[in-house]
């Protein structure tokens, strides 16, 4: 490796150095410092989120560096600043959250940096063992997170949960690398596909192979029957975290299983469809059935984004151009409305009352009509009618799945999501409907309501002019 | 003409959307009603002037308007009306204005929200029938979910949750249906939502029947047609008057119109081919409920019923396939928007002052409230399709046509017929005739100058459709033969001078 191409490859990543010297430097801050309170940490992660936004513009695009290990693509790029946007989200719903639970470690605004340089890092990956480390760097910094209310023992269980379960995935995923590498010599994604495309697929050591890589991302985007960790670690996590969980690495599992799977084992789709379709419907089958049940707000949202997963794998199901377009609108719309419903309930919780069971929404909108008409947009968004952009995400995972004539998995699809729209508007009807047993004090502070706004802009405005996405994304595909 | 080049449609459809967030600045709830009035009156007055300018002898789009929307999938923002659509667009407006009207005094909480409600729902509405373009026309048709919804779970009756979600998961359940139809339809026709485009073309009997299967669920949950019937009458129940209203005025006509303007010009050999079976559910509609209407003390759930064994002759109608049964099914949604609306809007009246539905509360109305019951007679009478009056017209021509074709079911539909006359009929006469049994009805007053305002503006249209129906024929005769050319394109010059009948057509295709 020459001189050259370790410059090439410092200015490929060069938004990954930024952010990791920016987390680095805010560690240590406080150190320094007195004045570097939390608050301003969380300011100054944004400014470092900005900067290197601004340096993704600069450098270069669509070379392989770091010996074809890492490539910032069209695809990657859009996937960075879909997750810029998101954890700046994040750190905005976060200030005034830590402030109610009397939390002023400022490590909380590093290890979200972290986590959102291993997302960059998975995104970016075109190595299975590069993307590995993004991918235990996405989850380090998690575990940490959703642990971070240490005196809140089910915040602590949620911690330990992910940790075990998570270690257990990663230990699945790398056998199942290992055995790619045992089949074809090398872990790099497109050398596996050419090694491969000489393999005969009936190979069952192939079969198995992509049977543990997908079950390895599986836990990661939390498809059944890999999704046990994914309620509890929602319902135990600080709220701000259980959004960011809900989104980020869940959005970067997918763009992983994008660049593997539609990419990568392109040639060998016969061969993995069958089990994707399989746990596409389970998904959306528990995940709609299960949430029907549930009592806290934030563990329907857990079943919700379950079934939303199951609904997002069938994009796979069909050629990859179109099914690439159709998940990767789904993915931004979908960030969008989970962000913003999480932000209502974040702008709900108060240091006496949590707010959290789905009962406590009961007569919002007297007190506060706007608040609860964004959280019944989100809702309509998340359940999937127009004029929401949710509506479009599904239609065109309709549209994908029966360009190939997949009418049974269309039908079932749109089936599970009638399902599923009886919960999301029974929280509307609990709203707006039934007069309120409580007297609600919100936080509506500047960061919330920005990214109030945020969102619904968003979840609106997309469902009125999807077209302004659907050319970013032509833009980004490969 | 200069006024023909302003955007129309969009105007029609932007005025009570821009009304509906003009009121989020409005603080006072009396300042809500006139401003709500304003609009609705506004956009009365400009579906008027459509009506007015509409050239009934071209069976074309007019008015049209064309933008792109989503370029990457064929999406258009494309608007147009033809002798059917205008009918249902005037229709519209008017419920809309009587809506505010009739809601003037009964919705006292949470005014603006109500009023902005309504505006939102009469935009969606006045949407689905301008729009040209499938995907536009669904987005309208799905997004009216949400009003509606919030109509009957806000301001609704005891049980308004449970009649809320009915509606909502029925209609939701229905539409996704007919969404997987129009995406497979998308690409059977060459990639385009354009519904002229689509009805040009033709599909294999195969995907036809396919097509029509998902497309009837969808339709046949909002008309609502045996047996997808069982939410209108805890919506109608639990509904505010405007709510009950706007469902029987204008919701349920839209079933019927997704049949008119879908299922028969794109698909005509599968609706050949279903002709039967929707005949025969048309027909145990409105017998069923004829009977279930017979058997209810509600007066909400008694005109419900009632609703659904008229909407059943408007199905029977389309699938008569010539030109007199498709008239009759016209006119008989355009009627049935006007006299049930009315009946609706009767037992509003009554109920703001009594609180009370139950038949049997009432007794002996006619001496207490010699206007109303005047009022109710005549609607009541309209409704039991009474020579000189607007549902006669329309259930003639369905019954004449359903002889034609299939003259069966038209002596089957005719005792439909005559059951609404006894429920209607032994109704009346519990609630207006007699003595005066319920010493609570003493006190209750006459209808007033609002209320009888939009009494008035129903009661024009059932007199003047009764005895000189031609303005409104004549409205739609060009369509029809239009569409009676798309459904049978083979024998398209025998249909213009007689009525065809359905077998021998079906040997001449083959099938």
């Amino acid at each position: 490796m020459d001189i050259n191409a370790i410059i090439q490859s410092i200015y490929a990543s060069s938004a990954e150095i930024i952010l990791l010297l920016f987390a680095c430097a805010l560690l240590l801050a406080p150190l320094v410092s007195p004045k570097a309170n939390s608050k301003l940490i969380a300011y100054l992660s944004i400014l470092a989120i900005i900067v290197a936004a601004v340096a993704n513009v600069c450098s270069s695009q669509n070379t392989l560096t770091y010996n074809e290990m890492f490539i910032l693509d069209p695809s990657a790029l859009f996937f960075k600043r879909l997750f810029y946007l998101t954890t700046i989200l994040v750190i905005l719903l976060s200030i005034d959250y830590l402030r109610q639970k009397r939390l002023w470690q400022s490590e909380y605004y590093v290890f979200l940096l972290f986590a959102l340089c291993g997302m960059m890092l998975m995104v970016s990956g075109t190595d299975l063992l590069s993307v590995y480390v993004g991918i235990e760097l996405v989850a380090l910094a998690t575990y940490i997170l959703s642990g971070f209310l240490r005196h809140q023992t089910d915040s602590t269980e949620a911690a330990l949960k992910y940790v075990i379960l998570g270690a257990l995935s990663s230990a699945i995923l790398l056998y199942g690398i290992s055995l790619l590498y045992g089949l074809t010599g090398t872990t790099q994604l497109q050398h596996i596909a050419m090694a491969l495309s000489k393999t005969d697929i009936e190979d069952p050591a192939l079969i198995l192979a992509i049977t543990f890589v997908f079950a390895g991302f599986g836990f990661k985007i939390a498809a059944v029957p890999f999704h046990m960790w994914q309620p509890d670690v929602y319902q135990g996590a600080p709220t701000p975290i259980t959004a960011f969980l809900s989104v980020g690495p869940k959005i970067a599992g997918f763009a992983v299983l994008l660049r593997v799977f539609l990419y990568g084992f392109a040639e060998q789709q016969v061969l993995w469809s069958q089990l994707i379709t399989v746990i596409a419907i389970v998904t959306m089958a528990i995940g709609s059935l299960v949430a029907l049940v549930q009592t806290n707000i934030k563990r329907l949202l857990a079943y919700s984004s379950i079934s939303h997963v199951g609904f997002i794998l069938l994009g796979f199901l069909t050629s990859p151009a179109e099914g690439f377009n159709a998940i990767l609108f789904y993915l931004f719309v979908y960030a969008f409305m989970n962000l913003g419903a999480f932000a209502v309930i974040i702008a709900l919780y108060s240091h006496n009352s949590a707010n959290e069971e789905i009962d406590d929404y009961t007569g919002l909108a007297h007190s506060h009509p706007w608040l609860a008409s964004a959280m019944a947009l989100f809702m309509f968004a998340l359940a999937g009618i127009p004029p929401t952009a949710g509506f479009f995400a599904k239609f065109n995972i309709i549209m994908v799945l029966l360009s190939q004539q997949h009418i049974v998995l269309a039908v079932l699809a749109v089936i599970f999501s009638v399902i599923s729209a009886y919960y999301y508007i029974r929280v509307v009807l609990l709203m707006f409907m039934k007069p309120a047993q409580q007297p609600f004090t919100p936080v509506l502070s500047a960061p919330v309501l920005i990214a109030l706004a945020t969102t619904a802009t968003v979840t609106l405005g997309l469902g009125l002019f999807p077209s302004l996405l659907i050319d970013i994304i032509r833009l980004s595909s490969p | 003409m200069e006024i023909m080049n302003l955007p129309l449609l969009s105007l029609l459809i932007a005025l009570p959307l821009v009304g509906a967030l003009s009121l989020i600045i409005i603080p006072s709830p009396t300042a809500t009603r006139w401003i709500t009035l304003g609009f609705v009156t506004a956009d009365l007055l400009l579906a008027a002037l459509l009506l007015w300018l509409f050239d009934g002898n071209s069976h074309q789009m007019q008015f049209r308007e064309t933008l792109v929307w989503v370029p990457a999938l064929n999406i258009y923002y494309k608007l147009g009306v033809d002798g059917f659509s205008i009918l249902f667009i005037f229709l519209t407006a008017l419920v809309g204005w009587v809506c505010v009207v009739a809601s003037w005094r009964a919705i006292q909480q949470r005014v603006r929200q109500f009023m902005a409600s309504l505006l939102v729902m009469q935009a969606l509405m006045l949407g689905v029938f301008c729009a040209l373009d499938l995907f536009l026309f669904y987005i309208f048709w799905e997004a009216m979910l949400i009003p509606m919804y919030l109509i009957i779970g806000v301001w609704g009756g005891e049980n308004r949750f449970y009649a809320t979600l009915k509606f909502f998961l029925y209609t939701l359940a229905g539409s996704v249906f007919f969404l997987i139809g129009v995406v497979v339809l998308y690409f059977a026709g060459d990639n385009s939502f354009d519904i002229q485009k689509l009805s040009q073309q033709s599909y294999s009997l195969e995907l036809q029947r396919w097509l029509f299967i998902a497309f009837f669920i969808g339709f046949a949950v909002k008309v609502p047609m045996f047996p997808f019937h069982t939410w209108l009458p805890d919506a109608h129940v639990e509904a505010p008057t405007a709510g009950s209203i706007i469902l029987a005025g204008v919701l349920l006509k839209m079933g019927a119109y997704g049949f008119i303007r879908f299922s028969l010009p794109i698909l005509p050999d599968a609706s050949y081919f279903f002709a039967p079976m929707m005949a025969i559910l048309s027909v145990i509609a409105i017998i069923y409920g004829g009977f279930l209407a017979l058997a209810q003390d509600d007066l909400k759930k008694l005109v419900a019923y009632s609703s659904i064994s008229h909407m059943g002759f408007v199905t029977l109608g389309l699938f008569m396939f010539n030109s007199q049964g498709i008239k009759g099914a016209v006119l008989q949604m355009f009627n049935h928007g006007i006299v049930t609306s009315a009946l609706f809007l009767m037992v509003g009246f009554i109920y703001e002052r009594t609180h009370s539905r139950s038949i049997a509360f009432y007794g002996g109305l006619m001496k207490l409230l010699p206007v109303y019951t005047t009022c109710f007679a005549i609607f009541v009478l309209a409704s039991m399709a009474l020579p000189g009056t607007n549902a006669f017209i329309g259930e003639l021509f369905v019954l004449a046509g359903t002889f034609i074709s299939m003259p069966l079911f038209g002596g089957l539909a005719v005792i439909g017929a005559a059951l609404s006359a006894i429920y209607l009929l032994s109704m009346y006469k519990r609630i207006a005739l007699g003595p005066v049994n319920n010493p609570k009805l003493e006190a209750i007053s006459d209808i007033n100058v609002r209320e009888f305002s939009a009494i008035a503006s129903l009661l024009v249209f059932i007199f003047w459709i009764g005895l000189h129906p031609l303005p409104f024929i004549g409205l739609i005769d060009a369509s029809i033969e239009e569409l009676l050319r798309q459904i049978a394109p083979v024998t398209s010059t025998s249909i213009t001078e007689t009525s065809l009948v359905s077998h021998s057509l079906m040997s001449y295709r083959g099938g």
